[in-house]
């Protein structure tokens, strides 16, 4: 069975200009011991569904759909169970840790925190063993009466995990661990993650716009743009030969060092995202498209079978119907 | 799930240094409030307008304390003495003597205890509702913070000196009816600092990461906002204090205190209903009129103080 499955999801914040749907449609299911990458620029909705698996989002966001953490289904929960479902059954570390920790509170008190709100230990066991996280994450346990800002950013991050790592849930919600940290730090938060992840048997959902970052990190990977899956997939396919143009665009943002095309031709994609309130007709993507055809505007894709084990939404998908005839 | 029920298992190395073995939670929790005490405090000493203050409402308390033992019984004004009546300053009277016969310095250092009692839990009552107000409406925002805001607005806007005479007259000039008027009608300040407050503690990630790990909104509130805020509370209450006793100053002086129990504001109004302007007997009005004005000039003075420590953004380093 699936640690988390969400499906047809959907999330619509409310605001004075309008309902603004952040996530229109979106399923996935991560099992144990399973990494599940979502990628996509900013403002595509990644952020809003890490939000919506631990219902975080303020009362007048409306969620439809079905969430299904350990069996639970989160939509329906009693607001009691939702908080006891709450870190027990998936955390969050958090994009940003220096802001994620209370700057008056030693790091010691804020793991145990986490441990004492769902009674799972009295504050004695819960400092020893907020402790013993601690060094889990690489930093010696004598550090649980240091200040926040007495820890660089990359040590932050490391409390923030051992924060997740806390009431030992099923599923890890990872929402941009990485950013705002250096290269190299980053490279060792995410090998963190990663043997914790291993380590542990978690499932875990890895969110970044980076995507070198989640091919390295994830088993799986899906694409999102505006507010859609549009691409998903074993990670390395997908990195490597992806079949979704905008993931074709991703991709080759990344430039390959020492490689001379890279340096005189740096490639990227033009436009904006387009606005959650107006999101073009049709394939959303056809704006910025390079392989725009013309019944694009027209067909809203589905998630086709692309060949070995990916789908795409895209009429250029090998299990896309027959549409391309009528491309010029 | 896998783990409710699962005992924590105890880490074998490195603890020892982090958590003394004999140190029961509590007494940490102690030990470093005691800390952050003392901490505050090695602040405030070098602070000379604060301990100018704090030297000064040190003094009135010890007054207020030494008032309780030295004049029971001797200041009911329906009696008469055998002192000289409305007698000039003099050793054996330092301010003189009232209409009865009654020292004024007896009087004054009785309407310590009155006034400052009054003054103290007035600011407390206003504290109490003013955070919660605040606090309730910051946090949940929405109605509840429409509702509560305008209602605070009314209050801020109230003629407060008009419904505390209304209020007076309807429940009699007690002490305890004049501690409430002045505590509910003065939280409203409080309130919206509180709520500003609020607002901007709120939106942090760590509030969101406190509730995405299971917190309730009291345990947020309690653990992550009220810490957060308290500097401010409590350095607002200070000088909260300073306008509750000036208020049951001027109540007083306006008739609606009660004789029996003579605060510094019904000695000045006793003394300036009995003329001693025109009778030439300025200790009579002096003597407690001076008293408020130091107690308030204190009280202000050690809030400015604590506001300079507890607020970073005029802390000078």
């Amino acid at each position: 069975m699936s640690v988390l499955s969400v499906d047809d999801l959907r999330v619509t914040y409310s605001t004075k200009g309008g309902d603004v749907p952040a996530v229109r449609g979106v399923s996935f299911e991560i099992d144990k011991g399973e990494v599940l990458g979502l990628a996509g620029e900013s403002g595509c909705g990644k952020s809003t569904i890490a939000g919506a698996i631990l219902r975080l989002h303020s009362p007048t966001t409306k969620i439809e759909g079905q969430i299904t953490l350990d069996g639970k289904d989160i939509l329906d929960l009693s607001p009691g169970k939702l908080r006891a479902a709450r870190w027990t059954g998936a955390s969050i570390v958090f994009q940003g840790a220096l802001h994620a920790l209370n700057p008056v509170q030693k790091i010691g008190d804020q793991i145990v925190e986490a441990i004492t709100v769902h009674r799972m230990a009295d504050e004695r066991e819960a400092h020893v063993r907020a402790g013993a996280l601690l060094e889990q994450v690489g930093l010696p346990p004598r550090r649980i009466d240091d200040y926040p800002h007495e820890l660089s950013g990359g040590q932050k991050q490391r409390v923030m995990i051992a924060m997740a790592l806390a009431c030992n849930p099923s599923l890890i919600i990872a929402d941009e661990p990485t950013t705002a940290l250096d290269v190299m730090v980053q490279a060792q938060v995410l090998k963190l993650l990663r043997s914790l992840q291993h380590d542990l048997g978690l499932a875990m959902l890895f969110i970044t716009h980076d995507l070198s970052v989640l091919v390295e990190v994830s088993d799986d990977l899906a694409v999102m743009y505006a507010g859609k899956i549009v691409e998903e997939g074993p990670a390395n396919e997908v990195f490597h030969t992806p079949v979704h143009p905008y993931t074709k665009a991703l991709a080759a943002a990344f430039p390959e060092i020492g490689d001379d095309r890279f340096r005189r031709r740096p490639s990227g994609l033009g436009g904006d995202p387009p606005d959650p309130q107006q999101i073009p007709s049709g394939c959303p993507f056809h704006p910025r498209c390079a392989e725009v055809t013309q019944v694009c505007p027209e067909l809203v894709p589905e998630l086709w079978d692309a060949g070995s084990g990916r789908f795409a939404a895209c009429v250029h998908a090998t299990g896309a119907p027959s549409l391309q005839t009528t491309n010029p | 799930m896998k783990t409710e029920t699962e005992p924590i298992a105890p880490s074998t190395t490195g603890t020892e240094v982090a958590l003394p073995k004999r140190l029961s939670p509590r007494k940490i929790r102690r030990a470093r409030r005691r800390k952050a005490l003392s901490r505050f405090w090695s602040q405030f000493r070098v602070n000379k307008m604060g301990m100018f203050g704090l030297a000064i409402i040190i003094f009135f308390f010890g007054m207020a304390i030494f008032s309780i033992f030295a004049n029971k019984g001797r200041l009911d004004p329906t009696i008469t003495t055998n002192g000289p009546i409305l007698a000039s300053p003099s050793w054996a009277y330092p301010f003189g003597t009232n209409l009865q016969g009654i020292s004024v310095l007896s009087l004054v250092v009785e309407g310590s205890r009155i006034s400052l009692f009054v003054g103290l839990t007035a600011a407390f009552i206003s504290m109490v509702i003013g955070s919660a107000i605040g606090i309730w409406a910051g946090y949940r925002s929405g109605y509840s913070d429409i509702i509560l805001m305008r209602t605070t607005d009314v209050f801020l806007v109230l003629p407060w000196l008009a419904l505390a005479i209304v209020l007076a007259a309807v429940f009699g000039a007690n002490m305890w009816v004049i501690i409430l008027i002045i505590g509910l009608t003065s939280w409203a300040g409080t309130a919206r600092l509180v709520r500003a407050q609020v607002l901007s503690v709120k939106e942090r990630t760590y509030i969101e990461r406190s509730r995405a790990l299971g917190g309730s909104d009291w345990h947020v509130v309690t653990r992550h906002v009220l810490p957060n805020v308290m500097p401010v509370i409590f350095a607002n209450t200070i000088l909260t204090i300073a306008i509750a006793i000036l208020s049951e100053s001027a109540l007083a002086f306006l008739g609606l205190g009660n004789p029996l129990e003579p605060s510094w504001g019904t000695t000045i109004e006793d003394a300036f209903r009995n003329g001693a302007l025109t009778l030439g007997k300025w200790a009579w009005l002096m003597a407690p009129s001076t008293c408020i004005v130091l107690v308030v000039l204190a009280f202000t003075m050690v809030g400015f103080a604590m506001d300079e420590i507890v607020n970073p953004r005029i802390r000078e380093r």
